[in-house]
């Protein structure tokens, strides 16, 4: 029997592997990474510093004992070259491999900005990238983060948090602009300005110059900046390559319906890849309950991913934030609810139905009651 | 009493120690935690992940 063979051991790779292991303790699977397959969780990795987290303690459960805890083949540090859909058969740097089904979940590739100069400039999308950055601090006193969303934001705090000087540099209007109402991201700043952390918004790195051991940015504005490390969090771009170069069909990720089938009845995808129905959900929450659907229907019991209200938790201990992100086209508006130390504010559409939030600070907690207040309202 | 992880974010509950900033008093066994407790790290829910005992 040819095995399933799922493509990637991030978090969404190794949870449909959980998953189905729950299901069915008979079928063949094979995980091909890339890595290591050495589990641990990404979300961790943008608040590690600061608990001066090695890159080894990371690691949740080495690679070896995954595949024997959950009974599969794991080909670590190899590549797929191409997937020939025909024969069901993978070119890989380890041979080839065969495959009754297929699962992308091969993530996303960090979003760089052109620069002029000498950039050498860090993103931290996995365990080794985390690795180089952490070795990077140790003789730096400065950063400049490039990108003032979730994740640049998670990173400023930790970072200020661990006494390194950091400046944010993004050309929206304020902090975490793609998910949050102005009023709700802009108490961000403060608390963090607090900790030592400049922030430089409608601005963007133009040109960097190395100058000694750190580097000078130069700002659209022409504010000069200067940092020992540059670090960029401007965003995800789906990993669609692969899938494109065997014909299935793509998008901004990889097109797949609400059984996570792309448009190969063979081939599935899920996590940062993926684009279901029209739309990518880079968050832990989604990945779960995709994870979920797609291992029932591996198993053979087909099933659609139904998602429910899923908060998004943003690691800003300095003031903590969690927000039910609407949809960009969504029709309403904001509301201010409660106002203290923070804000707490719904969405509200035409029918007056409250369905998403933002709450920050005292009111971060109050998350697991509003999403329940969501639910009630649909 | 227990120590629990979560496979998601490697967040960890200690029965002994409870979280009282959740709310949550010191020797609260994880089965009386309420199913809609959310992991404070990770923000999934009691229900939608797993805890291994460690």
């Amino acid at each position: 029997m040819k095995p399933i063979v799922v493509l990637g051991s991030g978090l969404a790779g190794y949870t449909l592997v959980r998953e189905l292991r729950k299901l069915n303790s008979e079928i063949p699977i094979t995980v091909v990474s890339k890595d290591s397959g050495d589990y641990y969780s990404k979300p961790t990795l943008s608040n590690a510093f600061a608990q001066n987290k090695s890159p080894e303690s990371l690691v949740l459960t080495p690679a070896a004992a995954m595949a024997a805890q959950q009974q599969f083949t794991l080909l670590a540090n190899t590549e797929v070259r191409a997937i020939h859909r025909a024969e069901r058969r993978l070119d890989t740097t380890a041979g080839p491999i065969e495959y009754d089904k297929l699962v992308l979940a091969i993530g996303a590739d960090p979003i760089r900005i052109p620069l002029q100069g000498d950039a050498d400039v860090l993103s931290v999308n996995d365990l080794a990238d985390y690795a180089r950055f952490r070795d990077r601090l140790k003789s730096a006193q400065s950063v400049a983060i490039m990108g003032g969303g979730l994740i640049g934001c998670e990173f400023a705090n930790d970072l200020a948090l661990a006494g390194y000087k950091v400046s944010v540099i993004d050309p929206g209007p304020y902090p975490i602009a793609g998910l949050l109402p102005e009023q709700a991201g802009r108490q961000l700043l403060e608390p963090l300005q607090n900790m030592g952390v400049s922030w430089h918004f409608g601005n963007a790195a133009q040109v960097v110059h190395a100058s000694g051991q750190s580097f000078q940015l130069t700002l659209t504005d022409q504010t000069i900046v200067s940092a020992d490390v540059v670090l960029s969090a401007v965003g995800l771009r789906p990993r669609i390559q692969l899938a494109k170069e065997a014909g299935l069909s793509v998008n901004r990720g990889i097109s797949v319906d609400e059984k996570l089938q792309s448009s190969d009845q063979a081939i599935f995808a899920l996590g940062d890849c993926a684009e279901i129905n029209g739309q990518t959900m880079p968050y832990v929450l989604p990945i779960m309950h995709a994870a979920r659907a797609l291992a029932k229907t591996l198993n053979g019991q087909e099933a659609a991913v139904a998602f429910p209200y899923m908060p998004v938790v943003v690691k800003t201990p300095a003031h903590p934030i969690a927000v039910l992100p609407v949809p960009r086209d969504a029709a309403g508006s904001w509301e201010v609810l409660e106002q203290g130390q923070g804000v707490k504010m719904g969405f509200f559409n035409p029918q007056k139905e409250m369905i998403g939030f933002a709450l920050t600070g005292e009111y971060a907690k109050e998350r697991s009651e509003m999403t329940a207040r969501c639910k009630a309202k649909s | 009493m227990k120590v629990w992880q979560c496979v998601v974010c490697g967040f960890i509950y200690n029965e002994a120690e409870g979280l009282p900033s959740e709310g949550i008093a010191p020797g609260t066994a994880w089965a009386d935690i309420p199913a809609d407790w959310a992991c404070p790290d990770c923000g999934v829910a009691k229900s939608d992940f797993e805890m291994v005992e460690i």
